[in-house]
């Protein structure tokens, strides 16, 4: 079952038009990454999963219920714009939070202990946040966002503010979340954590959705038959293969980048190679998610 | 529903809990006692302490006789100019030259002082001179203190206020005057101050970014409204805490000043009347004592309740505008531009307080601004005392809550789309936009 589907979701605003006619799928027990760049319509888009604002057109199906008010239970939600109350002490702020999540007073008591140890801030109970750093103050954040043990979690840009140390700390967190069953949708435009944690990917270019798939699939969707080759001495090749680029390395060894015009398999392409010159290495060169990403993007724009 | 609840308790809490809420729910109801009570205490002591002004004086007409219930005279025998010298090595407060003067025409009376006299100096030895010249004249034309006393009358009239059901009680329209300017003032502080709290608790969601993780969990419209009732139940505390520690204070203070609280002097007054058949003379505690009585035997669960009820619906009226104010910008400073329109009414109605309101409470100005919702909170306070009509009172409370209603609608639908908004730059026509857009 997908932990989330949208079908043809539409939002329109006097101006102009924040989501056009996207449909998503996002499978169970994985870990989404809806990318794009800035104004594209991945917030809007997780604004209406929350329930924060309405969609125009189209339908949102959590778990496969339309969407309904007290799906917020199931759902936790870290935005990117986000804060704490600065006055109020980090255990009120936290029961506060989840009670307002739907859960009672005492089993918030009991989670938001086992949290606090978890992370080895137990003594923070009685601080108020602006006496905490930014870091100590995301990690409640994040506390606040998981408490209720939500099925779905969205992550709009969660490491913005973490240093590498707590970055870490929250990623351990979120891997297990998904051990334990949860699907986490990561909003984000950075790549590196797109390809360390994701499984699936959705891309959201103005207002539209224009990739979607696994990881995997995307990548193999967008490689360019290309080859990285390390070896001894030149050549040259001709007919169905093109020699984009070819360095010395040292001494006698050279790095050819090599492309097939027609689809053929790779070895085909070692059998060519091995009758002229002597291969030390040899690897397809796959695209990263951030080669991906600005060929498509940038490829969006130069249409219009 | 209970999440609503929840945020009204949280609300709450965070108002109550404050040092700034118990100084000012303490101290409020001090401050004026303790400014009365003290300036009364310094008024007391001075008059006790105070010597009395030495006067010389140089009469010439020879008929000046001293009164020395306010100043000490000393009679000065020589010239003027000696005088002056004399005086001016002294001292003493003042030097009076008496010259000869007709009775029907007295001038040349000249009072020499080293330091500007007060109204009171002048005005007080100008009656020194009044009643000895009125003596004299009444000698002269041969007439007896008594038939003067039997031709002075004096008279004061009850004003007696018949209610519907016939019953009289008697009014006070100074008392009533003093109520109504009380509750009115009152009721625009209370607005303001509550309305800004609300105003400033919104722009502290906003720009700690905490709203969206709360709209998250609550429809935007939950949050408002149990912001808005969290604080109004704050309100009502403090309002209820300012009643009773007002009410013993004025009890302690009656007390300690000796002037007994009215049901006490009643039952002396009842014990005194089987005692004694004669008719009182009015004196000065029997004036305050009945001043008292009546300020007691006003309607005072009418003006409360009637307070309590414009207090809730005007907090109400304004708190949802505060509100969008509020949500639609990102510093107080910004929030200035916005405030104009909603501080015209209060201040419109204010202002008719002292105009038309007190002055003629029953005049149609004051009669309209006390039903139109946006200045009756204010208006009615100012007319409550004086007594008004049920249908009037009826419609102005239903309007009220009417006009609440319509205001937390515009509001909520500006407030939805504002809390979400950071960094925009919003004018009236941006505000609109946000009210006419769908979900």
């Amino acid at each position: 079952m997908d932990a989330l589907q949208a079908q043809h979701v539409t939002k329109r605003y006097t101006n102009h038009t924040a989501l056009d006619d996207v449909s998503l799928n996002i499978p169970e027990h994985t870990i989404f990454g809806l990318l794009g760049p800035n104004g594209a319509g991945k917030t809007t888009l997780i604004r209406i999963i929350n329930q924060i604002i309405n969609k125009d057109e189209g339908e949102i199906l959590i778990f496969g219920e339309k969407l309904k008010p007290n799906h917020i239970e199931i759902i936790g939600y870290l935005p990117e714009e986000r804060g704490l109350y600065k006055k109020l002490k980090v255990g009120e702020q936290l029961l506060y939070l989840a009670q307002l999540k739907g859960l009672s007073r005492a089993d918030a008591l009991a989670r938001i202990k086992v949290w606090l140890e978890k992370f080895e801030i137990k003594d923070w109970w009685d601080k108020k946040v602006e006496d905490l750093s930014k870091g100590m103050a995301q990690k409640v954040q994040f506390i606040s966002t998981v408490l209720h043990e939500p099925r779905l979690i969205i992550l709009d840009e969660p490491f913005s503010g973490f240093d590498p140390v707590n970055a870490q700390l929250i990623t351990e967190e979120i891997l297990d979340l998904k051990k334990k069953g949860c699907t986490i949708i990561f909003s984000t435009h950075r790549m590196e954590t797109v390809e360390d944690l994701c499984d699936h990917i959705a891309l959201i270019n103005r207002s539209k959705k224009i990739l979607e798939g696994s990881k995997k699939q995307v990548k193999e969707q967008f490689k360019t038959n290309t080859f990285v080759v390390e070896h001894k001495g030149i050549f040259s090749l001709n007919g169905s293969y093109e020699l984009l680029n070819q360095q010395q390395i040292e001494d006698s060894f050279f790095q050819s980048t090599i492309k097939m015009k027609d689809v053929k398999r790779p070895n085909e392409l070692i059998q060519e190679l091995i009758q002229l010159t002597e291969v030390h290495s040899f690897q397809e060169k796959i695209p990263s998610m951030s080669e991906i990403f600005i060929s498509l993007v940038k490829g969006g724009t130069n249409h219009e | 529903m209970n999440k609503i609840w929840l945020i009204i308790q949280r609300e709450f809490l965070n108002r109550v809990m404050k040092k700034s809420f118990l100084i000012a729910t303490i101290f409020v109801p001090l401050i004026f006692p303790a400014i009365i009570g003290l300036l009364v205490y310094i008024a007391k002591q001075s008059d006790k302490n105070s010597k009395k002004e030495v006067i010389h004086y140089i009469d010439e007409s020879g008929s000046f006789a001293p009164d020395t219930s306010t100043y000490v005279f000393k009679n000065f025998s020589g010239s003027l100019d000696e005088g002056k010298k004399a005086f001016d090595q002294s001292e003493d407060f003042g030097l009076l030259y008496i010259p000869k003067y007709e009775l029907s025409k007295p001038a040349g009376i000249t009072l020499y002082t080293k330091v500007n006299p007060s109204l009171d100096d002048v005005g007080g030895i100008e009656r020194i001179f009044e009643t000895q010249i009125k003596e004299k004249k009444m000698l002269q034309l041969n007439i007896e203190q008594k038939i003067l006393d039997s031709l002075k009358t004096n008279v004061s009239i009850n004003t007696v206020k018949l209610s519907e059901g016939g019953q009289e009680k008697s009014s006070n329209s100074g008392i009533l005057f003093g109520i109504g300017m009380a509750g009115g003032i009152l009721m625009y502080m209370f607005i303001f101050i509550y309305g800004a709290q609300i105003m400033q608790g919104i722009i502290e969601e906003k720009t700690s970014k905490v709203v969206e993780v709360i709209v998250s969990s609550v429809r935007p419209f939950q949050l408002m409204m149990g912001k808005i009732i969290g604080l109004a139940s704050v309100g009502l505390l403090q309002f209820l805490i300012w009643i009773i520690l007002m009410s013993t204070l004025t009890f302690g203070v009656l007390g300690y000043f000796g002037i007994d609280p009215p049901q006490k002097q009643a039952m002396e007054q009842i014990q005194k009347n089987n005692k004694i058949a004669a008719v009182q003379v009015e004196k000065e505690p029997a004036k305050v004592a009945k001043m008292i009585g009546e300020v007691m035997n006003l309607p005072w669960g009418y003006i409360l309740f009637s307070f309590l009820f414009y207090f809730l619906g005007g907090y109400l009226i304004y708190a949802a505008l505060f509100a969008a104010v509020g949500s639609a910008v990102d510093s107080p400073a910004e929030a200035q531009q916005f405030m104009f329109p909603i501080t015209i009414p209060l201040l419109i109605s204010y202002m008719s307080l002292f105009m038309f309101i007190l002055k003629d409470p029953h005049g149609t100005v004051s009669i309209w601004l006390s039903i139109i919702p946006f200045t009756s909170p204010i208006a009615m306070m100012g007319r409550i005392g004086f007594g008004v009509p049920a249908w009037q009172l009826a419609l102005s409370m239903v309007l009220l809550i009417a006009g609440f209603v319509f205001t937390t609608w515009v509001a909520g639908r500006i407030y939805r789309v504002g809390i979400l908004m950071s960094g925009t730059k919003v004018n009236y026509k941006v505000l609109a936009k946000w009210f006419m857009q769908k979900g």
